[in-house]
């Protein structure tokens, strides 16, 4: 879709509203002072130009004792202007970084050079996101390679996606269409080729659209995460009998697990994906390090599939096959 | 040469012009002369030659990205060119030139005659540097004779330590290399300003330029060992996989961009601080009168470049770092606004009341003010949170900084290297050619960059070699203005090396100014000054000593 | 070039110098400048390992604890010794004792070189433990990878720092040979002391690595 204001992108949530209305308050600052410089700049140079050979200028600077008065005035004024900036971009730095309760969870994984995503029900798309209008999305985004940005200008907000951990994008569409989707961070040679889009649709197309068309067997990543903790046999230790070597994840997630050395960590998404590509690096109090590394035998997709399944499992174990479907 | 018995004042002016005198320039000859001098003047000038090098390579590489963008499809380049293209343009540009520029230039010629001294404390460091520049200078320029490096002038990893296959090290042993010669020459200039000043010239009677040439230089110091070791890990990254930097191997490659910005953001400092020292010369001596707040203005310096060093996080917004380190860094990036506003509001009122002559410094000298204010607000603007996280990595930024290193440093360049020019060669250049080249690269460079903001508030990514079709009015724009802004440069590359040969001769003082410089002969002999000059005034005190009648004024 | 302007003739005051205090003023300040750029130069690395240090501490006290102790005091006390001479050896130049001050130099440098003997055998010993970061990285506990980590830093430092002994052992060896043959005056003996600063501060550096590598979490 071609923005419809050639100066102004295209505005599809709340929140990039209220970027551009903090640009606007920033942009009157920029032009009222670079006016006031340009004209009072102009104005002396034709007023004060040099009329003879040995004229100079008058020093008004020692001689007059609000020349302090004055070099205090343009410090605080400006100083307050800017503090009102920050206060104001900090808070909507805030509005664009936390996504309310109860957004729906979508995964993307990025690498060089496409964007792969994955609905809540397991759908999974390359290069276009399709969500519904009027409904909060959350993005857990981790990257294979190196690092990405996700940047979808019409939401006004850039991530990072990392190789190391995962970030979080949100936003909350207010309008249909389709929207550009940048990588924003240069990431070698075809960077400017993973690009994409964010098609907005009304609830019930995005329903038909999930219903229809080309479908992949699709199974919800929280299903993919139990048959994955089955064939990698993460079973064989993890299960809840006196023989286990291995801690139980039922209700784990969320909550704060004590370490050997008396630390204590909390168990979210991060610490569940060090914990499989590299177990030995905190470990549980009561427990050894004898699990085995996974690194290198897992990709971040079904990595993201086994964090969804742990994440699922409640503390009652009766919960664990019915989770998420 | 002997000593005159006369006041410094009048060292000499007893030269009638065009009369054979001895100079730095030609006390002696040949090759050797030049690449074993130790004067401060020669070695200016010996960077000036070479930094004009790397300026006109960086400046065909710039072209080279405007004609590619000048259609959103990515036809005239390969993208792996197109990536080198624009790495190595950021390489040259600002560690082989903007770095080096004033510094280098400016700063080695000035600073011992404006303090008076015979030259720098440690005149063969002075020339390590150089040759330590040069050799920096020469791996970067093997390493772009064998594909160049696409990683961006950035070099994050770990696309540079794991993923590219071009000439990374080579480019980091450059960099290497030349920072090391940034760190002698602010060395060497801290060390000459603490104790080489002439009698009676104190610390508020140095002129702003050698307050900003001192800041830099602490800059310089502090942080480029910083960058230093960052590319060596890069460096022992890629060829050990040590895992510094390598999510794979329990790495962190933020902890790169932590030590990449805490040198390269004061290195921004670097570029502008001393192009800010020339405008407060500019400003002064075209106004002919003291600098409006000359203490604020100094310590604006000082403030801005201890400030510098803990804003490095404004460029890590989105970068995943925590957003309460996010909201540290923009309130302290908001704070280095206000020295710099108080400078533009001084620069402003020493023009109240001044007497205000139209020369081609001064033209540059204003340039650069609305220029810089441009930049420097739409830089509060990427300080802001809620703005960066939008504009962040698009061609806002690209503008914004164009505003400040190309808009700010490079018309403070120029305008100094004008207003010295006779000084350093003792000759004059063509006024009107001069005027117009202010006037042109004036009006080129608004046109290459004001259109990137609106292109950069509208999304479009910078370092992307092919863009959706509806950015390319706005590019095309920017591409024509970029042609306008290639002439403008041009023409004092032609008019300069033409009035070497070719110009009037210049008298001690043409402009009429104060300071320690201007009451040498141009150019000044090897000692710098025939008799010790012994400061009894603060800088700028107007009228200028009487001197010699002024003839030349130009063409 | 002396004669010229208001220049001078005083042996071993360069031309551009006004007194000798004033030379001597500006080579201190220099070197003084100097070691603080050298500061910011291991800062960047002292930065990389407290960042990790404090996300594994764990397995950073179990990797430092196959560092041998003794070794590591034993190297400290050698440098410290050496420090001690430096220190005699610019007095002595500043008295004009020649003679004295470089045999006390030579004594730095062999003890220098002991420095750089004992942390060649550290290596070694590394080397056949398989504890050189790469592809034969091997260590026994958990958490190998960054097990690795700490070595990657622990080689990076101790290299870095005795890239610096080497380059000081090179300029004791010079100021020796020069003091030998009387360069150093009471007015002027600027190369000396500088190279006596960077000396100690060469030291100091190891005095914050010892601990910091060797000791933590040892009580």
């Amino acid at each position: 879709m071609i923005p419809s204001s050639p100066v102004l992108p295209d505005q599809a949530s709340d929140v990039a509203r209220s970027v551009d209305h903090l640009m606007l308050y920033a942009l009157s600052g920029l032009v009222f002072f670079s006016a006031l410089i340009a004209i009072l700049v102009l104005v002396f140079m034709v007023k004060y130009r040099r009329k003879s050979d040995d004229e100079v200028g008058i020093d008004i600077y020692e001689t007059n004792r609000k020349s302090h008065v004055l070099e205090l005035v343009w410090s605080v004024i400006p100083l307050g202007l800017l503090l009102i900036l920050f206060a104001w971009g900090t808070k909507v730095f805030f509005e664009q970084n936390r996504p309310p309760a109860g957004a729906a969870q979508y995964w993307v994984t990025g690498r060089q050079w496409m964007w792969k995503i994955q609905h809540p029900d397991g759908r999974r798309e390359i290069d276009e996101l399709h969500v519904p209008v009027g409904k909060a999305v959350q993005l857990r985004m981790i990257s294979e390679d190196v690092i990405h940005d996700f940047y979808v200008p019409a939401f006004r907000i850039h991530v990072d996606v990392l190789p190391s951990r995962y970030t979080t994008y949100w936003f909350k569409a207010n309008r249909t269409g389709s929207f550009h989707l940048f990588c924003g961070q240069y990431c070698g040679t075809e960077h400017s080729k993973m690009v994409g889009h964010v098609i907005v649709m009304e609830p019930r197309a995005y329903e038909a659209w999930l219903a229809g068309e080309k479908t992949s067997p699709s199974s919800s990543a929280v299903a993919s995460g139990d048959e994955l903790f089955v064939a990698k046999s993460c079973n064989t230790c993890h299960r809840p009998d006196s023989s286990a070597r291995a801690p139980i994840l039922n209700g784990v997630f969320g909550t704060q697990a004590s370490l050997n050395d008396d630390t204590k960590v909390l168990v979210n998404e991060d610490y569940i994906r060090e914990s499989i590509l590299n177990p030995a690096a905190k470990v549980v109090a009561g427990y050894q390090p004898v699990m085995p590394t996974f690194k290198g035998q897992i990709s971040e997709e079904e990595l993201i599939q086994l964090v969804n399944y742990i994440k699922s499992l409640k503390a009652a174990p009766a919960a664990t096959a019915e989770a998420g479907k | 040469m002997t000593t005159t018995p006369s006041a410094a004042r009048t060292a000499g002016a007893a030269m009638p012009d065009g009369s054979p005198r001895t100079h730095y320039l030609n006390a002696t000859y040949g090759l050797k002369s030049w690449l074993l001098t130790r004067d401060h003047k020669r070695i200016a000038l010996l960077y000036l030659v070479s930094i004009s090098v790397f300026f006109a390579l960086g400046g065909l590489m710039a072209v080279l990205i405007r004609m590619e963008l000048a259609t959103p499809e990515g036809d005239l380049f390969q993208p792996d060119i197109y990536n080198r293209l624009f790495t190595m343009h950021g390489v040259l540009m600002i560690f082989f030139f903007l770095i080096p520029g004033i510094p280098a230039v400016l700063g080695n010629f000035l600073i011992p005659l404006m303090i008076g001294a015979r030259d720098l404390a440690f005149p063969r460091i002075n020339l390590l540097s150089w040759y330590l520049y040069s050799i920096g200078g020469l791996f970067t320029l093997w390493a772009l004779l064998h594909g160049g490096v696409d990683t961006g002038w950035t070099f994050y990893t770990p696309l540079s330590t794991n993923y590219v296959n071009t000439s990374v090290i080579t480019v980091g042993v450059g960099i290497f290399i030349a920072g090391f010669s940034s760190i002698l020459t602010g060395l060497n200039f801290v060390v000459t300003i603490h104790r080489m000043r002439a009698p009676g010239l104190t610390w508020f009677r140095l002129p702003l330029f050698v307050w900003g040439a001192y800041a830099t230089s602490l800059i310089q110091i502090l942080g480029t060992p910083v960058i230093a070791i960052a590319i060596l890990l890069v460096a022992a990254e890629r060829t050990l996989h040590i895992g510094i930097f390598d999510p794979k191997l329990g790495g962190d490659p933020i902890l790169f961009q932590h030590l990449f910005w805490f040198y390269s953001h004061p290195a921004v400092y670097i570029m502008i601080l001393p192009s800010m020292g020339v405008v407060s010369e500019l400003v002064a001596t075209f106004s002919r009168k003291p600098i409006f707040g000359y203490k604020f203005v100094a310590f604006a310096s000082i403030g801005i470049a201890v400030l510098g060093f803990f804003v490095w996080g404004h460029h890590m917004f989105v970068s995943g770092q925590s957003i309460y380190a996010g909201v540290i860094f923009s309130v302290l990036s908001m704070l280095v606004a206000v020295p710099s506003a108080i400078k533009v509001f001084n620069w402003t009122a020493t023009l109240y009341k001044g007497s205000i002559s139209w020369d081609t410094p001064m033209l540059y000298a204003l340039g650069f003010i609305g220029l810089f204010t441009i930049g420097g607000l739409t830089g509060v603007m990427l300080a802001t949170l809620g703005i960066d996280a939008h504009v962040h990595d698009t061609y806002f930024i690209i503008a914004h900084f164009h505003y400040i290193m190309v808009g700010g440093a490079i018309m403070g360049y120029l305008g100094g290297l004008h207003f010295w020019w006779p000084k350093i060669t003792g000759r004059m250049y063509p006024l009107f050619w001069s005027k117009l080249s202010a006037i042109v690269i004036f009006i080129g460079f608004n046109v290459t960059f004001f259109p990137q903001f609106i292109l950069g508030y509208l999304g479009m990514p910078r370092r992307y070699h092919s863009y959706p079709p509806e950015f390319q009015v706005l590019n095309v724009m920017s591409s024509a203005g970029a042609t306008v802004l290639g002439l403008g440069y041009l023409m004092p590359l032609v008019y300069f090396i033409w009035s070497i040969r070719y110009g009037p001769k210049a008298p001690s003082n043409p402009w009429g100014a104060t300071g320690l410089e201007w009451q040498t002969t141009s150019p000044p002999p090897v000692e710098n000054f025939l008799t010790q000059p012994i400061v009894t005034a603060p800088p700028y005190t107007y009228p200028a000593p009487k001197r010699a009648p002024e003839v030349t004024r130009g063409v | 070039m002396a004669s010229e302007g208001h220049g001078h003739d005083l042996p071993g005051l360069a031309h551009h110098f006004d007194s000798y205090a004033q030379q001597r003023d500006s080579a201190t300040l220099g070197m003084w400048t100097f070691l603080v750029t050298e500061i910011l130069f291991f800062g960047g690395l002292f930065a990389a390992y407290g960042v990790y240090r404090s996300l594994y501490p764990e397995v950073f006290r179990a990797s430092s604890h196959t560092l041998s102790i003794q070794l590591g005091t034993f190297n400290t006390v050698v440098l410290i010794a050496s420090s001690l001479t430096m220190a005699l050896a610019v007095r002595g130049g500043q008295t004009g004792k020649g003679k004295l001050a470089a045999a006390l130099l030579v004594l730095t440098l062999i003890l220098g070189s002991v420095f750089l003997v004992v942390k060649g055998f550290e290596y070694h010993e590394k080397f056949v433990e398989h504890h050189v970061p790469g592809a034969s990285f091997h260590f026994e506990g958990p958490d190998a990878p960054h097990a690795q980590l700490f070595f990657s830093l622990y080689f990076l430092m101790t290299g870095l720092h005795a890239l610096h002994m080497i380059i000081g052992i090179v300029l004791v060896g010079y100021v020796a040979i020069r003091a030998a043959s009387g360069a150093y005056t009471p007015e002027n003996y600027n190369f000396l002391e500088g190279t006596g600063l960077y000396w100690h501060f060469v030291d100091l550096i190891w005095i914050f690595l010892f601990p910091l590598l060797y000791l933590i979490g040892r009580h």
